[in-house]
């Protein structure tokens, strides 16, 4: 392989090099410093004259004399059966002190696009256990749905409550978990090492640690080698695997510093304008494809900076992910665990996999009815700071009281508490009981003889 | 031939920044498509700068390298039409997925073509026009059965015409002469015609019957007129896309096409398995029957997803010269105007606002433009409709996207995060939408549905309007405090919202609701307005009046199919309770 000593610019992660033959665009690239470190990079623009490299580690110690080898081919990832148990860096090398991963394929790490017809739709509902995702924002396998936080929530136990409970009511196939983690802490890394280790989960796992002090370029790759080890997971070896990536601000925050290095003209707040479709290719790589037995669901973690939900990372992310799980601040205050908003929380998938045949036949008019009335409920708070309680009307005053007893009924639960989809409904009917029956206009007279706990008890009385 | 004119049709690659790339050695025009590459890439090219041809590549371009071959197609980037549109779905340079499937795979890897249209299969040509007819540019020659849509073969808008020569009926594929024109013109049913051109009309007509959609608010208080432009802004998970897909099944067109423009693979999925499946509620047939699908979605590649609206407008017109009234979908504007950004910012041009490149208001005006109900070359009135979605960052309207669309369409469907957030649907917001057609439909409601529904659209609107004033003092004092008077109106407001404006768009029932209906419904309203009102006026308290249980029933209406008798009851019984009251 040839070696370059033409380097003409380094600034900030990229290396310019003059004067070489054709190069491949996205090639891999080895740069070799003056004591023989090989750092690796990627190529970002290609011409006769001059190609831009991306270098994924530190750039220190990389000088005009340091040599550049193109490889000639793109960016692959070694995989293998024996992954599963495994702990990676960020780039994609074992850190366990295990053997390499012995690769049965060798995977273009972007990954292409699944073909819209080849798709099958999301429909298998996933139990995990919390009432607040399983009854009002539902997940079904091969969706992705990202938790909207901010710094200093308990995101990551919902998360890991997730990733403990999940299961397929009815399956007894357990998920395998894709875990990749983003400049996140190493308190937090070992976190989630000690729980998965604990619950035994470590064993199904695949682990990318990309760590607070590990390159911040590195994390560009890591969610691609993460999503392509899913992938193969899922579609060569048939498991239903859930991939949790953490924290997807920082990967952003590499991203526009990428581009700032590159002097791109910048999109909203300095975060360069591909980045749309830069996280569409991430975040899209979830589904489930027909005829194949696996599949792929996503649980991306961002911590919204200020808790602003319109803040460019969470809009986008917004715009590309099948709705999202906020967690809010006000209701940790509160002592509410998991402090999960359902206002502003969706799953655009929820009506493909709940109902008769899925989960049960009041599924759906029963979350909208809670939703309904806790929103209501919950815009009288306003209201009775400043008029005071007295004011309100009889009316007014059930639905305060229900927006209190949803929070404190509904929303919160334990940390290792795995209900049911019955329980929840039932929950969720229990506390619907306080208000008027007239009140609950969403919900059909047919159900509510069915499912109320008036009529049921007076059914079984 | 002239040595110094020979074109040069072969250059090579210069330097690969992404999806943008740079060749020399080679004469090109604005628009051509050319290979790229080794794996002959499709490509278009968007700027010439001296020497330097640069190139927007259709497909991922990893791995290419300089030095690898151009070569010129001459041609600009073209959709082919003919009989084999309809059910089909395409991406957004109008590859059949079904057929990328069979050559690729479940992934979508670079480097294969496929046409639009089937070649090879036969269609039933039966020929409306004799030897010895004279036709021109426009003109059905004849029809093939598609699906139950019927075909019209068309002779080419740029063709000079004349008198048939030989013309039969029998079983042709797209590329067979089916006519012969006495100068020679050879005639087939595949119409090749370049995506980034409008095709030609007759004249364009004013837009006065409205698009009849089933929806409650937009039918009966916004409502789009046929061949008339629409937006609906949103911020993310305010019922944007279940708007549109609703608005796709259930809107009078007889052609519909749907561009899933830089959105979700699995919400595109739900579309490719809802729409098969779907029954058209005016011929029971699958609603796929008379649909064309354009899905690129937001991970393929972003110049095909530039070229995705033209791809979907050129076959919206094509249609709507057959005579048939279309209604293009694009969800999401915003995701196209994206994919205008990032290419405009790797050609390193100036950027207007936000990043996005000064001709974006242009390029909006010029879509929407290409919608309208004209009368086509051929003398048939057709129409093409487009809504367009937009998806504003962070729900802020005054993002360029959104103002730049606001500027040019004529209806604003304003969806609401807050509506959708207390599970009001469709989420559209009643004081901020707008809809500029309702004048020039007035006559056609008068005369379709009621003389009776336009003063009673402007009482409801009236009611809402005044529910909003009266929320922010009840915001202050508690509803209480208002007059009698006041507490009915926002009671009236209440079931205008929630028995009216509210719709279910996963009840079977509910998810399309004739203008009768929603007349019926209206009235229904007004009555117990009206008779609360006399009833108020004679004594009665408010609670009294809202205390009526009868007109509890109402909202029960919306699921009932054949709800007549059910209405007619309710009407009685609120009648006897307001009797019985008095009696008192």
């Amino acid at each position: 392989m040839k070696e370059y000593r033409t380097v003409a610019q380094i600034a900030g992660p990229l290396v310019f090099v003059e004067k070489t033959e054709p190069v491949g665009y996205s090639e891999l690239v080895n740069i070799v410093t003056a004591d023989g470190t090989v750092k690796r990079g990627q190529v970002l623009d290609t011409s006769d004259e001059i190609v831009v490299v991306q270098v994924f580690e530190t750039t220190a110690g990389i000088g005009r004399d340091s040599g550049i080898r193109f490889t000639g081919e793109t960016i692959k990832m070694p995989v293998g059966k024996d992954m599963l148990g495994r702990i990676l860096s960020g780039g994609g090398k074992p850190i366990d002190g295990g053997p390499d991963i012995v690769p049965e394929k060798r995977l273009e790490i972007t990954g292409a696009a699944i073909n819209p017809y080849a798709r099958a739709p999301p429909e298998d509902f996933i139990q995990t256990g919390i009432s607040t995702i399983d009854g009002t924002n539902t997940l079904v396998r091969g969706q992705k749905l990202p938790i909207f936080s901010g710094s200093g929530l308990p995101h990551n136990d919902v998360a890991l409550q997730i990733a403990r409970q999940a299961k397929v009511p009815g399956s007894t196939e357990e998920f395998a978990v894709v875990f990749a983690a983003m400049g996140i802490t190493r308190e937090e890394a070992n976190y989630f090492m000690a729980d998965f280790e604990k619950t035994g989960a470590l064993e199904r796992s695949v682990v990318f640690l990309n760590l607070a002090d590990d390159p911040a370029v590195e994390r560009t790759i890591t969610p691609r080698l993460a999503l392509t080890t899913a992938e193969y997971l899922a579609f060569d070896l048939g498991y239903h695997v859930l991939v949790i990536l953490t924290d997807m601000t920082n990967y952003c925050e590499a991203l526009r510093q990428i581009g700032a290095a590159r002097e791109e003209v910048p999109g909203r707040r300095g975060y360069p304008g591909y980045m749309y479709t830069d996280l569409a290719s991430i975040y899209e790589r979830a589904g489930i494809i027909k005829g194949v037995k696996g599949s792929v669901t996503q649980i991306p973690i961002l911590t919204m900076p200020g808790d602003d939900i319109t803040h460019p990372i969470p809009d986008l992310t917004g715009y590309i992910t099948e709705g999202q799980i906020v967690v809010n601040r006000e209701l940790h205050r509160k002592g509410i665990y998991p402090p999960i908003n359902v206002l502003p929380s969706l799953s655009r998938l929820m009506n493909l996999g709940i109902g008769e045949g899925h989960t049960r036949e009041d599924h759906k008019k029963v979350s909208d009815q809670l939703y309904a009335a806790y929103a209501e409920g919950n815009d009288l708070r306003g209201l009775v700071a400043i008029v005071g309680k007295d004011a309100l009307s009889e009316r007014d005053r059930m639905f305060l009281e229900f927006a209190d007893l949803f929070e404190d009924r509904f929303v919160r639960q334990g940390l290792y508490e795995d209900r049911s989809i019955e329980e929840t409904l039932e929950l969720g009917w229990d506390l619907l009981a306080t208000l008027p029956e007239e009140q609950l206009v969403r919900i059909d007279r047919e159900l509510i003889h069915k499912y109320h706990p008036k009529y049921r008890k007076k059914a079984q009385g | 031939m002239d040595k110094a004119k020979e074109k040069r049709a072969h250059g090579a690659l210069k330097r690969i920044s992404g999806p943008v790339v740079t060749a020399v050695g080679l004469d090109a025009h604005m628009y051509d498509v050319v290979k790229v590459g080794n794996e002959e890439l499709m490509g278009e090219v968007i700027k010439i700068q001296g020497e330097d041809i640069i190139i927007q590549v259709y497909e991922d371009t990893a791995g290419i390298r300089p030095g690898e071959p151009v070569e010129n197609t001459g041609l600009s980037l073209a959709v082919e039409l003919g009989p084999g549109l309809l059910t089909s779905i395409y991406d957004g340079i109008q590859r059949p997925l079904e057929v990328l499937v069979d050559r690729m795979g479940n992934f979508i890897e670079r480097g294969v073509s496929a046409p639009g249209l089937s070649h090879e299969k036969k269609w039933e040509f039966v020929p409306a026009m004799k030897v010895g007819d004279d036709v021109k540019a426009g003109d059905i020659l004849g029809t093939v059965q598609e699906t139950n849509i019927v075909h019209k073969v068309m002779v080419p808008p740029r063709s000079k015409g004349g008198k048939i020569k030989e013309i039969s009926g029998g079983s042709f594929t797209v590329d067979e002469t089916i006519c012969v024109l006495e100068d020679g013109t050879e005639i087939v049913m595949l119409q090749r015609w370049p995506v980034r051109v409008p095709r030609p009309v007759k004249a364009k007509l004013n837009p006065d019957i409205p698009l009849i959609t089933g929806q409650r608010i937009l039918d009966g208080l916004f409502p789009i007129a046929k061949g008339g432009t629409a937006a609906i802004p949103g911020p993310f998970g305010s019922g944007k896309t279940v708007t549109q897909q609703q608005l796709a099944k259930w809107s009078d067109a007889e052609i519909v096409v749907y561009i899933g423009c830089g959105e979700r693979g699995n919400e595109m999925t739900e579309v490719l398995t809802e729409f098969p499946e779907l029954e058209d509620p005016k011929t029971g047939k699958p609603l796929m029957e008379r649909t064309v699908l354009i899905a690129n979605t937001s991970n393929m590649p972003v110049a095909a997803r530039e070229a995705s609206v033209y791809t979907g407008i050129t076959i919206a017109e094509y249609f709507r010269d057959m005579g048939y009234d279309v209604s293009l979908m694009a969800d999401s504007t915003s995701r196209w105007a994206e994919a205008m950004r990032e290419i405009s910012s790797r050609l390193e041009e100036m950027p207007g606002e936000e990043g996005y490149p000064a001709y974006l208001a242009a390029r909006l005006s010029e879509f929407y433009e290409r919608a309208g109900r004209v009368i086509a070359l051929n003398g048939m009135g057709g129409s093409v409709s487009v809504i367009g979605a937009v998806s504003p960052p962070g729900g802020d309207f005054s993002e360029p996207v959104t103002q730049n669309t606001l500027r040019i369409v004529k209806v604003f469907w304003a969806l609401d995060a807050k509506l959708s957030q207390r599970r009001h649907f469709p989420a559209i917001n009643w004081l901020n939408s707008y809809s500029l057609y309702l004048d020039s439909l007035n006559e056609w409601y008068d005369k379709e549905v009621s003389p009776e529904w336009n003063p009673l659209r402007a009482w409801a609107m009236g009611v809402l309007q005044k529910e909003a004033e009266l929320q922010e003092i009840v915001q202050l004092v508690g509803s209480d405090a208002l007059p009698d008077e006041e507490q009915i109106t926002i009671e009236v407001a209440r079931m205008i919202r929630e028995i009216f404006l509210q719709q279910n768009a996963y009840d079977a029932v509910d998810t399309f609701c004739p203008m009768s209906k929603q007349y019926d419904m209206m009235n229904a309203i007004k009555h117990y307005a009206d008779l609360a009102r006399t009833a108020q006026t004679g004594g009665a308290t408010p609670q009294q009046v809202i205390g009526i249980t009868s007109k509890n029933e109402l909202p029960q209406i919306k699921f009932i199919k054949d709800y007549e008798p059910a209405l007619e009851k309710i009407m009685k019984d609120m009648e006897a309770e307001f009797d019985a009251m008095r009696a008192v």
